[in-house]
């Protein structure tokens, strides 16, 4: 008897002990390392900890190509971070896997989620629950040297608005020496960057073609648009000369360097290309086709809880993840790394709209895609070899894209089973 | 002794101990030592080797528990065209690299240890490529191989006017431009193994062999090359294994599209780090690594039965 009294007093003790311990709860946040996302995020972290002195946030970072399998690794061993980003297309993995646990319904109400951020919100929805929340959305635009456009006759105030238009500024801005090897690019060309996702989302659609059926599971760009997309894409490189795979290595490379007059890139490159001081840039939405038909790709990095989140770790994850998706954290995500805020009232200010580099990225939002990878750099694989085999090769796009179809159907098959 | 005190009282080990002759205890002292090392490499080596042959089996992901699938993954292995085609690369890189790399390595070699000037500076020169980190080179080497405005080789070519060459982007001289970074990184070890072989060589033979009037080639044929020939078996199992495991320069020179453009330089070390921690396939990344254990055994035992000792 006496046992069990000193058992239930050591218990008691522990217990009080822990309850010490909840008035400094510490929780793991992970990221992908990314300078700007980092600062942002340091200064998100210092800011909630001013309003909540009794939660520590310890942010840890790992490089880009790393993240995902260290997250995997992690949640193998049991030892998963609190609160993680991750990319909106790596959701059914993570879920399935169970990283993540869902949001609390009481916390995060759904129909005040679905009223405030903007819809494609609903690609971290599945069944029932949210896995996750954005603090910023992405966007692509075309950048534009102004320097390059002035050298080469062109009003740096207007913008190519076509993509005759596009054609004709990068042939007129394009170098060559003198035994016709590119030396400055009228157009960057990377498909390993933003270019696929042009191709997928925009071009495609353009050329009259749609990419997948509306659940993205059936790949439908191999019947329609997708050929003659690829056609006008890599006519870049063989016909107007223009434009080369693997110019300086990446296409932001390049156009950071002064050597491409146009690159297609995101928000995210916003921060890093501000930094730029030997020319002037400027940004435009992405042209539109002949018909006035316009595209883009959306996407996001959203916010999730782990799932070995629980007790008063669960009530600090909840809460922080709260305060990154607020629009005073939006905000701050938006003046640091540049990045669209994620709920509408956010983003949708007079003072955005008025803004000529945030304004395309926003326009954009109204007629955006957001594309259901289920193994973002697979399919990203199967477009860089459809382009390699039209540029390396010389295989016909027809044939290339229907190979690609092929190929991506297969990878969405696989993942399905 | 220690051990008399124990067996006086007690148990039958220690009379066993006891009918031991000295050379017996010696020996097993000799393997209570070896085993600690022994349990301790067969614990990091060899357990994690025959969890592999299991991990093949099954179709684990690393995040669902795994199920055992039988020959599935190796049946998938065979069909896949892209294996085909590193497995391809792979033995390109062997079959090509390690006959170039040892040709060079040993003529530069026996012309270096004729060489007294400077002969310790320009010994280290080739070295020093050795020494330096294989990421580090091959980013140098990406950048020496870049398009114009930036590369030098292409910067070199356009000034002679001679039409630029792609290089790495190219699926034809990818594979080539790697071997060569490849080749020259490793070329300063193989040097300093033939350099000490050489030296190995008692000079006395060399001395006879002129008395008798045989020329310098002669020499070379009958009396430096088959003298030198435990230093080439080395150089050759060696090399070969490099060659096979070949990874760091190819994936470091091609990160933008690993394995370069349409797989063309991509070995099957790549193929089995893509498909285990970009697609977690663990089953079908241990399958591939098993083949390449396999190749590697084989290659391995082949040519010590080649170039044995008659």
């Amino acid at each position: 008897m006496r046992n069990r009294f000193m058992l239930a007093g050591l218990a008691a003790g522990i217990s009080l002990l822990t309850l010490g311990a909840a008035q400094a709860v510490e929780i793991e946040y992970w990221q992908y390392a990314y300078e700007t996302r980092v600062t942002a995020m340091d200064q998100l972290i210092a800011n909630f900890e001013k309003a909540n002195p009794d939660i520590t946030v310890k942010q840890t970072t790992f490089p880009y190509d790393d993240y995902q399998t260290r997250v995997i690794a992690a949640k193998a061993a049991g030892q998963g971070p609190d609160v993680l980003q991750l990319f909106y297309g790596w959701l059914d993995k993570f879920q399935s896997g169970g990283v993540l646990q869902p949001l609390s319904p009481t916390a995060f109400p759904h129909d005040a989620i679905e009223a405030d951020f903007f819809p494609i919100v609903t690609a971290m929805k599945r069944g029932d629950d949210y896995y996750g929340l954005p603090t910023a959305v992405r966007s692509l635009a075309l950048f534009y040297n102004k320097k390059l456009f002035e050298e080469a006759g062109l009003d740096p105030s207007k913008p190519p608005q076509t993509l005759d238009e596009l054609v004709a500024a990068a042939v007129a801005t394009a170098k060559h020496d003198d035994a016709g090897n590119l030396i400055s690019e009228g157009i960057t060309m990377d498909m390993a960057g933003q270019d696929h996702q042009w191709w997928r989302e925009v071009l495609t659609r353009q050329f009259g073609g749609v990419p997948y059926s509306d659940d993205y599971r059936t790949v439908t760009y191999g019947q329609k648009g997708g050929a003659e997309a690829l056609q006008f894409y890599t006519d870049l490189q063989n016909v107007q000369k223009v434009g080369q795979a693997g110019f300086m290595d990446e296409g932001q490379a390049a156009f950071r360097g002064g050597m491409a007059a146009m690159t297609i890139d995101g928000t995210f490159r916003l921060g890093s290309f501000k930094t730029i001081d030997q020319f002037e840039w400027g940004v435009t939405e992405l042209p539109a086709s002949a018909d006035g038909t316009r595209s883009n790709y959306a996407s996001y990095f959203a916010n999730g809880i782990g799932a070995s989140a629980q007790g008063e770790e669960l009530a600090a994850a909840e809460k922080f993840l709260a305060y990154v998706s607020s629009p005073e954290a939006m905000q701050i995500w938006l003046d640091v790394v540049g990045e669209l805020p994620a709920r509408k009232s956010a983003a949708m200010t007079d003072a955005n709209l008025a803004d000529p580099i945030l304004a395309p990225f926003l326009k954009a939002l109204d007629y955006a895609h957001t594309t259901q990878f289920v193994d973002e750099a697979g399919q990203r694989q199967v477009a860089i070899d459809m382009a390699n085999r039209v540029l390396l090769e010389g295989q016909s796009p027809a044939d290339s894209v229907a190979e690609a179809a092929t190929a991506e159907q297969a990878i969405i098959d696989a993942a399905a089973k | 002794m220690a051990q008399g005190a124990i067996t006086d009282g007690t148990a039958p080990r220690g009379r066993v101990w006891d009918r031991f002759s000295i050379r017996t205890k010696r020996v097993i002292w000799a393997w209570a030592f070896l085993a600690l090392p022994i349990i301790f490499y067969g614990w990091i080596r060899f357990y994690p080797t025959f969890q592999a042959f299991w991990i093949s089996f099954t179709d684990w992901d690393i995040l669902k528990p795994a199920q055992f699938v039988g020959l599935e993954n190796y049946d998938k292995l065979v069909h896949d065209p892209q294996f085909w085609k590193v497995f391809r690369n792979t033995f390109t890189y062997l079959i090509v690299g390690t006959p170039i790399s040892l040709l060079v390595a040993f003529l530069v070699a026996y012309y270096l240890d004729r060489v007294r000037f400077m002969h310790g500076f320009i010994r280290a020169l080739y070295f020093l490529p050795f020494l330096t980190t294989a990421a580090a080179l091959a980013w140098v080497w990406r950048w020496i191989y870049q398009p114009v405005p930036v590369g030098l080789i292409n910067g070199l070519l356009s000034q002679f006017g001679i039409p630029q060459q792609p290089f790495l982007k190219s699926t034809t001289q990818g594979l080539p431009a790697i071997m060569v970074t490849a080749i020259w990184a490793g070329l300063g070890f193989q040097v300093i193994i033939f350099l000490a072989g050489l030296r190995a060589i008692p000079s006395t033979y060399y001395e006879a062999a002129r008395i008798d009037g045989l020329g310098e080639g002669a020499i070379l044929r009958k009396i430096t090359l088959p003298l030198l020939k435990p230093t080439t078996v080395f150089l050759v199992v060696f090399s070969s294994i490099g060659f096979l495991r070949i990874f760091d320069s190819v994936y470091n020179m091609t990160s933008n599209d690993p394995g370069g453009p349409l797989g063309s330089t991509k070995p099957i070390v790549l193929m089995i780090y893509q498909t285990a921690f970009s697609s977690f396939d663990m089953g079908y990344a241990a399958a591939q690594t098993v083949v390449l254990f396999t190749i590697l055994l084989i290659v391995s035992l082949l040519q010590l039965f080649v170039l044995r000792n008659r």
